[in-house]
């Protein structure tokens, strides 16, 4: 097999006209699902996202081809996303990937929320984020590659089996579980969804704002709201105090949203969807202390991750609080 | 039992060691991992600091509750049992002020820097 400066070196003249050679092939950190590289053609600076050899990928993730449609139509719909350059065939090599043009930029939500260089923009970030929903939302299904649906008692009923596996006994789980069950709203017509928007996956530049829409393995048909909450989840404002990932205001969001041309989601709606959302990370964190409980990953992270848990609880109690 | 080094003090020894002599020396994650082994301890320690008296006020609530006594492990299996039923929910008096007692002081032990318990406890 060939080595992956190799298989890109060949695949060069492809991504960037003339070019014969990839250079300065190298592993980014992050990514725990899909491999992310970097690597230079020509005067460009790529990025090659691959499914790890051999390995299966989560349960929930879309294919990476599925991946680079999705990026290709949220750009048609004008939404900031990184050009999809090629999407990987079999002969080249490289496994299953796609190539894109590097966005400079941060994603490191602490950053985003308290460095003094995102000052000036960080009241426009809400907004902004609400408008590029919107361009996302705005994408026909029909001309998408095929997704899941989920609605809210699906998606109740996937994290209830998590939890139930995993085993534990937490009385706030189980009140969050069936409230949110007996007030779960009807989906209208499936919306495609990024599936994963919050502080993390999107790179923010100081001078622009919103510069990318990244990640898009968890991308599935649903609620708008779905997509409009989790951002808002208490565990992607990393300290800043204001609800859309700790630099914006509800109404910013909402407001961008529809401007762009999103049909009206209410605030009742989103804190109903931010609630879900903050029981899913929960169920998420025990799902990877389960993994160190199990000998599978013996991390101190992972042990860890599992006392995170009780974050999603307060974070619970407060938005059923305010909701009675 | 002894009644010094306290085990408070054997963890700030370790959590001493850890951040002067350990980190320093890690690399690319192992500096994340250190960090993370350092707050783990932390959370030990204020669970030995914190834990019986937060277990104890637990139990006292789950029995007025629930109206009869036991450990906490059993009661608060009673609590989800009645919880997932539906046998009791958050109008249920009593139930909402313990669910939020126990988490403020569940929080205070393995995160007390967390944004959100400061927003419940103004």
């Amino acid at each position: 097999m060939m080595t992956l400066e190799a298989a890109l070196s060949a695949l060069a003249p492809r991504l960037v006209p003339g070019a014969t050679e990839a250079l300065d092939v190298r592993r980014l950190s992050g990514g725990a699902s899909q491999e992310t590289w970097a690597f230079r053609v020509g005067e460009r600076d790529l990025i090659l996202r691959r499914r790890p050899p051999g390995g299966a990928g989560s349960g929930n993730a879309v294919g990476l081809a599925t991946e680079a449609a999705l990026i290709r139509a949220a750009a048609a719909k004008g939404a900031p996303v990184p050009e999809v350059v090629h999407v990987c065939a079999e002969e080249d090599g490289v496994g299953e990937a796609y190539v894109m043009g590097k966005v400079e930029g941060e994603t490191l939500g602490a950053r985003i929320v308290r460095n003094e260089a995102f000052a000036a923009v960080r009241p426009k970030l809400a907004g902004q984020c609400g408008a590029v929903l919107a361009q996302i939302h705005a994408i026909d299904p029909a001309t998408a590659p095929a997704l899941n649906t989920s609605d809210a008692a699906s998606e109740l009923e996937k994290y209830e089996t998590v939890y139930r596996t995993v085993g534990p006994e937490r009385p706030i789980f189980e009140a969050a579980f069936r409230w949110l069950k007996d007030r779960a709203p009807v989906l209208g017509s499936p919306t495609l969804l990024h599936g994963d928007f919050r502080n993390g996956n999107i790179m923010f530049q100081p001078d622009v704002g919103v510069a990318a829409v990244l990640d898009w393995e968890l991308a599935h048909l649903g609620d708008p709201a779905e997509d409009l909450a989790w951002i808002c989840v208490n565990s992607w404002r990393f300290g800043g105090t204001k609800p859309v990932g700790g630099f914006g205001d509800y109404a910013q969001l909402l407001e961008g949203y529809e401007a762009a041309g999103g049909k009206p989601v209410t605030l009742e709606r989103v804190l109903y969807w931010q609630t879900l959302g903050s029981l899913k990370w929960g169920c998420m964190c025990l799902t990877m202390y389960a993994s160190f409980a199990s000998g599978a990953d013996a991390s101190v992270e992972r042990a860890m991750i599992g006392r995170r848990t009780s974050e999603t609880e307060i974070d619970l109690i407060a938005l059923l609080e305010r909701a009675q | 039992m002894i009644t010094a080094p306290t085990a408070g003090e054997l963890i700030d020894a370790v959590i001493g060691f850890i951040e002067t002599r350990v980190a320093p020396q890690m690399k690319d994650r192992d500096i994340f991992l250190a960090r993370v082994a350092v707050n783990a301890l932390a959370a030990v320690k204020r669970e030995i600091a914190e834990g019986p008296a937060a277990e104890a006020a637990a139990a006292a609530r789950l029995a007025a509750l629930l109206g009869y006594e036991g450990d906490f492990a059993e009661l608060n299996e009673k609590l989800c049992d009645a919880l997932r039923s539906g046998d009791m929910d958050l109008s249920t008096p009593g139930v909402f002020d313990h669910l939020k007692a126990s988490i403020i002081d569940q929080v205070k032990i393995d995160q007390p820097n967390y944004s959100g318990l400061k927003a419940l406890q103004p």
